[in-house]
């Protein structure tokens, strides 16, 4: 019985259906191999930047060794301005973003199964989506000034026009027989968007939220540099002033491995609540 | 094989996609219980009239009734078996048939499950209802669609190539599996398929198409008796069916290409 199964599996190999994410794990052997490649990696570049400034290629003005960027990093820690920095920025994307989601999902989701919606909103969209966001920092300090509102703007701007594109491409992506299924079942049009379209597109959508969290970071890091009085934006331009590269380097280590530790926690989450990919055309 | 009133009646059918008409004038009538099948060469139309059945495209002209009624859309009187997988992935076999039966208001989430498993046993999945779609063959994942679409007790089975993917072994399984079920149920069904052979050994009538514009080329009545088993191949009777069958075809495709 097992064996008719695993053959019959293998002769529908070549259809076209959803790769299942969690089912086709890589072996014990593969995994701890992967998993090691990428430490290897890590180290390696550590080991490069440490030689660099070893062998003294480069001004440590311009480039200090990994230990004083360390030091420094652990004066900031214990003298309590990483965190506070940390959690302003924190605290700015999660609002930034949220708003942004929060809109983007059920534009994007009615944008991508309705061809009305779509022909109204997706001309306008890509328009603004074309416009530096940027050119938006000294727009937006004009319009309210430079305190955290300016920053969620910014980040709803950076974030919500690109998220709305790739939430509508996810949700027309599903295949069209999903949805006839629905129909031939006497489903509503508005239960097919709820129990077929929606919870079909939700692993997809989950990686356009996991790649769109990382442009909301970098919107924030811009909008921080050019006009704020705290956060980790803020730091860095001031440590600039300071010629304290120490204090650049070592933030933006930090909001790498940040960028690292969210992705990874959004990722592990996914494989959690969805078992396969969604399925495409 | 003599049948009392049409059942479901396809009268001046005709589809139009932009300016190619995939669908001529169609007329067809198919009684209560019969087992019709819709045969012809690939792009003559079948699954077109499948899905205007189904409900799924509006005729250009012509109406669909069933039992008299004029059918304007999708509707659980009717239900269908698409070629492709068409299970959920993130439901389990069991929830797949289930989904099917969530709004029936009479129907407590326990009976709906004691119904999904029973259905799930009765086209041979017993105990492989927790299992997901990416873990069941390609046959076996057309049973749980076919076990979905009879859930809701339509009044007619549409197949649009249930079958196509499958291979030859497991074609016939599923070939018998459908005879079967459809004795049990007391089902009409319209069957489109590539497969002569299959259309002949499973039905009561064979249509033949020709394209394009699609139209009713042949009926073949196959009067052969049941229950069918394998032994037909060597029936002088199925083996003319089938002849007749592929001659339609062949002369219809030659004069496409003529
Ligand atoms: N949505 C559509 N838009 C435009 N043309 C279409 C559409 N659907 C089908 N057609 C055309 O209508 C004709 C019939 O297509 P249909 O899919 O019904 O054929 P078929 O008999 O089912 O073929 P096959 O056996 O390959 O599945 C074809 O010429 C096809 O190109
Ligand atoms: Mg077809």
């Amino acid at each position: 019985m097992t064996n008719l199964v695993g053959q019959d599996r293998d002769s529908t190999v070549g259809l076209s259906r959803p790769t299942p994410r969690v089912p086709r794990r890589p072996g014990r052997f593969r995994r701890t191999a992967s998993t090691a490649a990428s430490v290897t990696s890590f180290f390696v570049l550590l080991g490069a930047w440490w030689l660099i400034t070893e062998l003294k290629w480069v001004d440590k003005l311009f480039l200090p060794n990994p230990a004083a960027v360390l030091t420094r990093l652990g004066e900031l820690a214990s003298g309590g301005e990483l965190g506070e920095d940390l959690g302003v920025s924190v605290y700015r994307v999660g609002v930034g973003f949220t708003l942004a989601t929060v809109l983007a999902l059920p534009l994007g989701i009615l944008m991508g199964r309705y061809r009305l919606w779509a022909a109204v909103f997706e001309p306008v969209i890509d328009f603004i989506r074309y416009m530096p966001v940027v050119a938006f920092v000294p727009l937006t300090i004009l319009w309210v000034g430079t305190d955290d509102g300016q920053k969620f703007l910014i980040i709803f701007i950076g974030t919500f026009f690109q998220q709305v594109l790739l939430f509508t491409d996810n949700v027309r992506h599903i295949p069209q027989e999903l949805i006839d299924v629905g129909r031939t079942l006497g489903l509503s049009h508005r239960r097919i968007l709820q129990r077929i379209v929606v919870r079909a597109s939700a692993p997809a959508l989950w990686d356009s939220l996991r790649v769109s969290l990382g442009w909301a970071w970098t919107w924030l890091v811009v909008a921080e540099l050019v006009a704020a009085t705290s956060g980790l934006g803020y730091r860095i331009t001031i440590a600039q002033r300071y010629l304290a590269t120490e204090t650049i380097i070592g933030y933006l280590l930090v909001l790498g491995l940040l960028g690292l530790a969210t992705d990874q926690i959004l990722r592990r989450l996914g494989a959690l609540m969805f078992r396969t990919a969604t399925p495409h055309k | 094989m003599h049948r009392d009133t049409a059942h479901l009646r396809l009268r001046q059918i005709s589809v139009t996609f932009g300016d190619t008409t995939a669908v001529a004038p169609f007329d067809l009538e198919v009684a209560h219980n019969e087992f019709v099948s819709l045969v012809g060469t690939s792009g003559c139309g079948k699954s077109t009239l499948l899905n205007v059945v189904a409900g799924l495209i509006p005729p250009t002209s012509g109406t669909v009734t069933l039992g008299g009624h004029p059918v304007g859309g999708p509707g659980r009187d009717r239900g269908m078996v698409f070629q492709k997988y068409t299970l959920f992935p993130w439901l389990t076999a069991a929830q797949n048939v289930e989904f099917a039966l969530r709004d029936k208001p009479d129907l407590p989430r326990r009976e709906r499950r004691a119904e999904a498993l029973d259905l799930l046993r009765q086209v041979g999945l017993g105990g492989r209802e927790d299992a997901y779609p990416d873990q069941l063959s390609g046959g076996m994942q057309q049973r749980v669609a076919i076990a979905r679409a009879l859930s809701y007790r339509p009044e007619v089975l549409l197949m649009d190539e249930p079958f196509g993917a499958l291979d030859a072994l497991t074609r016939r399984v599923m070939q018998d599996l459908l005879t079967q079920l459809w004795e049990q149920h007391r089902l009409t069904v319209l069957f489109v398929t590539h497969d002569i052979e299959e259309a002949v050994y499973l039905s009561d009538r064979v249509i033949v198409m020709s394209g394009t514009p699609g139209q009713l080329r042949r009926e073949i009545p196959i009067a052969l008796p049941r229950p069918r088993n394998r032994d037909l191949a060597s029936d002088e009777r199925y083996r003319e069916a089938c002849a007749e069958a592929y001659e339609e075809i062949f002369t219809a495709a030659d004069t496409a290409l003529s």
